[in-house]
């Protein structure tokens, strides 16, 4: 895997890399995966994945209401809020 | 009164004869932290008052008066929870997790919060932000990680007894380095809510102590069904301290073939084989057996946990908690530059690591087959578990290394955990304690169980440890 993309993926991941940073952690990535490569050679034909080791899905609690947590605490953690909203730079630019 | 040297059954029963009181346990372990932790830095912060958190329980709990100490990454509410990462530096949890109440209302106080590596990636508890946390034994070596602070406390006198979380071995491997007793439950055995999420299939919380008796202690309190978990298990909890003590004669344990060999430190693998002898000695049956999959187990996770970690990791985009980067020009630039600067080199590793093998056509060939593997490493335990009732193996292949000195390699770092990361791949329980020496170093022993059989571990490691006299003090010397 020598054409690990660092670049793409730290977009998607939405992760800021300095343009020194690129190469070491591109190399480092490229031997991981290529340590990975192992698997390659298991013959995994017709078995299930394994997402979970407990076998459990769809749980749901009584529908029946409690009292939540406040709102007012998890504001005040925030870097920014405004009234009951989390503030976030501007999104959609002005055309005016 | 040397009540830190204690342990948490020890002090109980002081506590019932009058002969001390909690406060004088909790002013013994502050005035021990106060000369060794600014050198051993187990520990990263404590309550305001300074004298821990407790709650106003009767007497008679489980653990009334016993001062443990809490990993970084579980909520304590009212006080700092950072992952010892930067990017969460100054947030504070506003409520307690499931395992925090529990220990609150089984009477512990709450001494403080340990170090671990950064969001738990780690075997070496080097890459926190708060700098790494030293060995006892060796204050030149690793104490390993994740949890390396809540093991070195433990470890140091410096906690009766602490909280860790295992999500490839992050109790077990410093819990075998620092020559402590340290547990990873069965997956869905203890309530993960409060618990900063870093691989959701494989992360248990677990406890760290002196001997095992205290491990069936914790574990009996944190044990239980809780409904604000989805994946917590709705099992009876069975009396786990009724095993301590028990006869093993006649139990099976098996030693998996692909555990033993290459790879290991021959002192490890020879105090791990005189302690299998003395299993063999209480009339214990030893069997070879094979877990033909484990040499893929290392690779399986490295897929597995990453990708889950950037799932989970998404969260921290500098909106709603933690840190956010000033002076970006849009929303994008936000995100990447809070989470660039916030996250340290091993956290945004991990994090384009999962990225890319849960990325468009990248899935199949990456997180698809490893979560195959997962399944055919899961099968080789079932089948072994038809044979015998526990599997006996070293914890780690080597004793505590120095610090810096795996830090630079990621693989050779993530190979230090090739021996526990198949029990979380598997949700199985596994307990590690310690066995012998390897060069004045401790070494771990590790009990393999059925899922929810944590008794086989605490009856066998009980009998065991009985037999071993394991050399504890000599940390707290060191130390």
């Amino acid at each position: 895997m020598s054409s690990f993309d660092l670049r793409h993926v730290a977009r998607l991941a939405r992760l800021h890399f300095t343009d020194a940073e690129l190469k070491p952690f591109e190399s480092q990535l490229s031997k991981i995966l290529g340590f990975v490569e192992e698997l390659k050679e298991v013959n995994v034909d017709g078995v299930e994945p394994t997402s979970h080791p407990l076998a459990v899905a769809n749980v749901f609690r009584a529908d029946e209401p409690v009292q939540s947590l406040d709102v007012e605490p998890f504001l005040a953690r925030a870097p920014k809020a405004r009234g009951r909203f989390f503030e976030v730079p501007k999104i959609i630019e002005d055309r005016s | 009164m040397t009540l830190a040297r204690k342990t948490a059954h020890e002090l109980r029963e002081l506590y019932r004869a009058g002969s001390a009181t909690p406060d004088q346990t909790v002013a013994e372990l502050k005035s021990r932290i106060a000369a060794k932790d600014g050198r051993l830095n187990c520990y990263v912060g404590f309550d305001a008052a300074g004298s821990g958190v407790r709650r106003n329980v009767p007497q008679d709990r489980p653990l009334w008066g016993v001062p443990v100490a809490i990993k970084d990454n579980i909520c304590v509410e009212g006080q700092e929870a950072t992952c010892a990462s930067k990017i969460l530096k100054g947030y504070v949890a506003p409520y307690n997790a499931t395992a925090t109440e529990r220990l609150l209302e089984a009477g512990a106080i709450l001494l403080g919060r340990a170090n671990m590596d950064e969001f738990a990636f780690g075997s070496s508890c080097e890459s926190s932000c708060y700098g790494p946390t030293r060995n006892p034994w060796d204050a030149e070596r690793v104490p390993g990680g994740s949890s390396g602070g809540s093991a070195a406390s433990v470890a140091a006198d410096l906690a009766i007894a602490s909280l860790g979380s295992d999500t490839g071995g992050s109790i077990r491997q410093p819990a075998s380095f620092c020559g402590v007793v340290g547990l990873k439950p069965t997956y869905g055995r203890v309530s993960r809510y409060g618990l900063i999420a870093f691989a959701s299939s494989l992360d248990q919380i677990g406890p760290f102590t002196k001997d095992v008796r205290d491990c069936a202690l914790l574990t009996s309190v944190l044990a239980g069904y809780d409904p604000k978990d989805s994946t917590s298990a709705d099992v009876p909890v069975p009396d786990y301290l009724s095993e301590i003590g028990k006869s093993v004669k006649g139990l099976r344990v098996g030693l998996p073939e692909e555990y033993f060999g290459k790879g290991i430190q021959p002192e490890v693998e020879a105090a791990v084989r005189s302690a299998i002898e003395k299993l063999r000695a209480l009339g214990v049956e030893v069997r070879p057996v094979s877990l033909p999959h484990t040499k893929y187990a290392v690779s399986v996770y490295y897929l597995v946990a990453p990708s889950e970690c950037s799932s989970n990791l998404a969260r921290f985009d500098g909106v709603r908690f933690g840190r956010r980067s000033e002076g970006a020009r849009n929303l994008l630039e936000m995100y990447e530059r809070s989470r660039g600067e916030g996250f340290g080199a091993e956290a945004r590793r991990r994090i384009v690591l999962g990225t890319f093998a849960l990325s468009s056509g990248y899935y199949d060939a990456y997180y698809l087959r490893a979560m195959r593997v997962r399944t055919l490493i899961r099968r080789d335990f079932e089948e072994a578990f038809k044979e015998v009732d526990a599997l006996v193996t070293p914890t780690s292949p080597s004793a505590a290394f120095k610090i810096g000195e795996k830090s630079a390699d990621p693989i050779q770092m993530y190979l230090s955990d090739i021996y526990t990361i198949s029990a979380n791949l598997a949700g199985v329980p596994a307990l590690s304690m310690p066995c012998g020496l390897a060069q004045g170093l401790p070494v771990g022993l590790q009990l393999i169980a059925k899922p929810f059989d944590e008794q086989a571990l605490f009856r066998l490691g009980s009998a065991l440890e009985r037999e071993l006299a394991f050399p504890r003090s000599a940390a707290r010397e060191a130390a």
